[in-house]
């Protein structure tokens, strides 16, 4: 049974519509990450969700149970929820122990327990008496996951609760956190923007745009075969070619064959990780370029390559590189582009 | 950063369809009725006006008298405000950007005037010279208290007013006197133009001042045919022009300080600058400012002391204790009705951005534009004529202190509620807690230091209250202020000592907590 189920979801703010028509399912115990820029309506979505917002129209249900439709209202304190909101929103008024106990039912020893079972899972152990305000933005976040999953929630969520911390921080307090939250079994809703995030932690993405779900998928799909250039362009870097037609009526590029659901008025989009250099003259094939810049990043390495038509794609290699501006080579890619409208 | 930041910082996210767990209709409503109640007093001062026919009304408005009470009323407005202006623009520098000795003990002594209200330092002056009266000695007691209106903005600006602006202006060609005009000046201005309008606006409604020195303004006028004549449509009438001139006041300052925000301290560490030095000035500068507050602080303070030890034989102690009773009394219950009539429209203003919140808030512009005479009279109008259960009762006192005091509560309801941000509420509901379990666990405990604090300030400024507290009190009920009142108009000085040391320690007392809340909120 899905741990989350919307269906059909309309939400407006006066006369101004932010959702129209939200279909989503996160299964049990998976990460799903909603991505999409600023204004896609996703912390809406996520709003509704927990019960703080009334749709104009739509169903959800949690674990099966239908929260909202026509006429049925279960309020956020009913909902086997805990919601992790963007830097934390931590109680200021009570200690670490304070607000992860908040939720809790019992006497402050039963409850006592629990804080420190719950603190021990983010590796927060030993802080319960200190205050919000002495705490790092990282460590605030953790109290906020513990504060959460107190209540044994089915579903966590997580609304962009990453992108207030620096980078270095942030990949370390993310994977614990959803470590975290898949040791205590719960499913996770994760809100954000940061492509790189929904794609390297979540088990679906979800990418959202204009108050739709666009596409769903595992993040390999949604990367791999983005349903359009839109997606293509959102979930990471593109290269983009003109089509050229064969005598045979097949599409393909200047670097190769192509394929794909955007018909012959689409774009060929191909990853710089697919496509490979080699030394020219040796009579190998491939489109004849010539490398324009060299971009060093330590492990990876960017080249920006002129096509003969004057072109310029991006391509990428592992590690450093031979190759310096102004020297000739062949482009080839390995795998056919995909086209898209 | 521009010179004036509104106390708000952030604006509220998109408005939400309940808030504190009510629905938007019902606090709208509450908040509209709270609203009305407090316009009460204004709306009735207004029937009471146009029952008595507008061929009247226009006889008074427009006849000679009052336009000598009007320029009278204005002109002693102005002089006091340009003066305090330009004496507070000199002190705020002085202690905030030179080498003056001391310069931290003189910040604090630049406030203590607001600890003496100011007719007590009236009747400072009058128990030592007591043929003083009429318009420069009402002026210059005037003065003495209100420099801190002016002193205490400027030298906030001033303090954290980048120096770097200065240095680059020197850069930019200028000298240094063309720089400060151009560089520092702009930036003063208009919390010294606000600082003085208030001043203005004070002095337009200060009834115990120009009562004490014999000086025919509005509000003794007001006072005098009210207690005079049995036909009190003059009074009626005068109150309203003096109501119109105060809103010329208040939106003249509105329009100086930019659309709803306060002086505040930034949060950003201003960097600190290179105070210039005064040179051979350092000592003259001094002695100027020792010569002013001997007479704007010591001298109230000694002469305070002197009339205590040497009146004593003449004090009744059981009516003394009385008085302290009763002030405490009608102070708490105005500050309580205050606190009634805030907390709806208070929470509405921190949480909806519609424009019928903001119509329903902006009754807290009331307490400014109404002097306390114009609320008095109103009331013992009301008193009389429809509701004579409540005449001179302390629930109808209390009833003006809140209205004449409403837009501090409402200030400190807003601005507490503003700051506990409504997510806090939200992770709440998900923690499961019904919304009232929320408020009380989450909110209130937030707001509660807030809104305590804005109550201890009317009950502060309620305690120094005089002119509605003449007309109100209950009958054989004496305040603090008005003891000291009806034994200074006897020339009875001694007597009067000590309720004027009484009010000056107890309007201390509430100072000090609210110091201690302010020092706790920041700590925590």
């Amino acid at each position: 049974m899905a741990a989350i189920e919307v269906k059909e979801l309309h939400v407006a703010y006066g006369d101004k519509a932010v959702l129209h028509g939200v279909d989503l399912v996160v299964e049990d115990a998976a990460v799903t990450a909603v991505l999409g820029p600023s204004g896609c309506g996703k912390t809406s979505l996520l709003r509704v969700v927990a019960g703080l917002l009334r749709p104009t129209a739509g169903r959800v249900s949690l674990g099966g149970a239908v929260v909202v439709d026509d006429g049925i209202w279960v309020r956020p304190e009913r909902r086997r929820i805990g919601i992790v909101p963007q830097e934390g929103a931590l109680f200021p008024h009570l200690d670490v122990a304070g607000n992860v106990g908040f939720g809790l039912p019992g006497s402050r020893r039963e409850k006592s327990v629990r804080v420190a079972e719950l603190l021990a899972l983010v590796g927060m152990a030993g802080t319960g008496s200190m205050r919000p305000q002495e705490l790092s933005g990282g460590m605030q976040q953790r109290v906020a996951v513990a504060r959460a999953l107190s209540r044994r929630p089915d579903v966590v969520l997580l609304d962009e609760p990453f992108s207030a911390l620096d980078a270095g921080l942030r990949d370390e307090v993310r994977a614990d956190v959803l470590a975290a939250i898949r040791a205590d079994g719960a499913a996770a809703l994760l809100v954000t923007h940061d492509q790189d995030e929904a794609l390297s932690s979540a088990d679906r993405v979800a990418v959202m745009r204009d108050g739709v779900v666009v596409q769903e998928g595992a993040p390999s799909d949604v990367y791999g075969s983005p349903v359009d250039l839109g997606v293509a362009r959102f979930v990471g870097e593109c290269v983009e070619l003109p089509l050229l037609a064969d005598a045979d009526g097949s599409l393909r590029t200047a670097l190769g064959a192509a394929a794909g659901p955007g018909g012959s008025t689409g774009v060929a989009v191909l990853r710089p990780e697919e496509l490979v250099l080699s030394e020219p003259g040796s009579g190998a094939d491939g489109a004849p370029v010539r490398i324009v810049s060299v971009r060093y990043h330590g492990h990876d390495c960017l080249l920006d390559v002129v096509l003969p038509d004057g072109h310029v794609v991006a391509v990428r290699t592992l590690g450093s590189t031979p190759w310096r501006p102004g020297d000739d080579a062949r482009l080839t890619a390995r795998v056919p582009a995909r086209v898209l409208a | 950063m521009p010179v004036d930041a509104p106390i708000r910082t952030e604006p509220r996210a998109p408005v939400r369809g309940s808030v504190l767990g009510v629905r938007a209709a019902p606090l709208h409503v509450v908040a509209a009725l709270a609203a009305l109640v407090a316009s009460v007093p204004l709306l009735y001062l207004v029937v009471r006006v146009s029952d008595a026919g507008w061929s009247r009304v226009l006889d008074i408005v427009v006849s000679p008298r009052t336009g000598v009470l009007a320029l009278r009323s204005v002109g002693l407005a102005l002089a006091v405000a340009l003066t305090c202006m330009v004496v507070g623009i000199a002190v705020a520098w002085l202690v905030t950007r030179t080498d003056l000795p001391l310069r931290r003990t003189w910040l604090v002594v630049a406030a203590l005037p607001l600890a003496i209200p100011s007719y007590v330092t009236a009747y400072t002056w009058l128990a030592a010279f007591p043929w003083l009266e009429g318009p420069v000695a009402s002026w210059f007691v005037m003065v003495m208290a209100c420099t801190p209106y002016v002193v205490l903005p400027v030298a906030a600006v001033l303090m954290r007013l980048d120096p770097s602006g200065l240095d680059v202006a020197r850069t930019l060609g200028l000298g240094p006197v063309a720089a400060f005009r151009r560089a520092v000046v702009p930036q003063v201005l208009p919390a010294a133009a606000s600082g003085g309008l208030l001043v203005a606006l004070y002095t337009l409604s200060e009834f115990g001042v120009v009562s004490l020195l014999r000086f025919d303004t509005f509000t003794r006028v007001i006072y005098t045919s009210y207690r005079a004549s049995f036909d009190r449509t003059t009074a009626a009438v005068l109150a309203l022009v003096l109501v119109a001139l105060a809103v010329v006041f208040v939106l003249a300052e509105r329009r100086v300080r930019g659309p709803g925000s306060r002086w505040r301290t930034d949060r950003g560490a201003a960097r600190v600058a290179q105070p210039l030095r005064l040179g051979a000035w350092r000592w003259p500068a001094l002695a100027a400012m020792c010569g002013f507050y001997a007479l704007a602080v010591l001298f109230p303070m000694a002469m305070l002391g002197v009339l205590l030890l040497r009146g004593r034989p003449g004090v009744d102690v059981g009516e003394w204790a009385a008085a302290i009773g009763s002030t405490v009394l009608a102070s708490g219950t105005g500050a309580l009705i205050a606190l009634l009539l805030a907390i709806p429209i208070g929470v509405l203003a921190a949480r909806y951005r519609d424009r019928l919140a903001s119509a329903i808030e902006s009754v807290a512009f009331l307490g400014f534009a109404l002097p306390g005479v114009t609320v008095g009279l109103s009331l013992v109008f009301l008193g009389i004529t429809i509701a004579p259960v409540l005449y001179q009762t302390l629930a109808m006192l209390g009833f003006a202190y809140a209205v004449l005091f409403l837009s501090t509560a409402i200030g400190s309801v807003r601005s507490s509620v503003a700051q506990v941000p409504p997510v806090l509420e939200d992770v709440g509901r998900t923690l499961g807690h019904g919304p009232l379990r929320t408020w009380s666990r989450i909110t209130l405990p937030l707001v509660a230091p807030g809104i305590a604090a804005g109550a201890l300030i009317v009950l502060l400024t309620a305690m120094k209250e005089l002119p509605a507290t003449l007309m109100l009190r209950p009958t054989g009920m004496d305040t603090l202020a008005t003891e000291l009142w009806t034994r200074t108009s006897v020339a009875q000085f001694g007597e009067a000592a000590p309720y004027a040391v009484s009010l000056v320690l107890l309007a201390a007392v509430p100072a000090l907590v609210l110091a201690r809340l302010a020092g706790r909120r920041q700590e925590g």
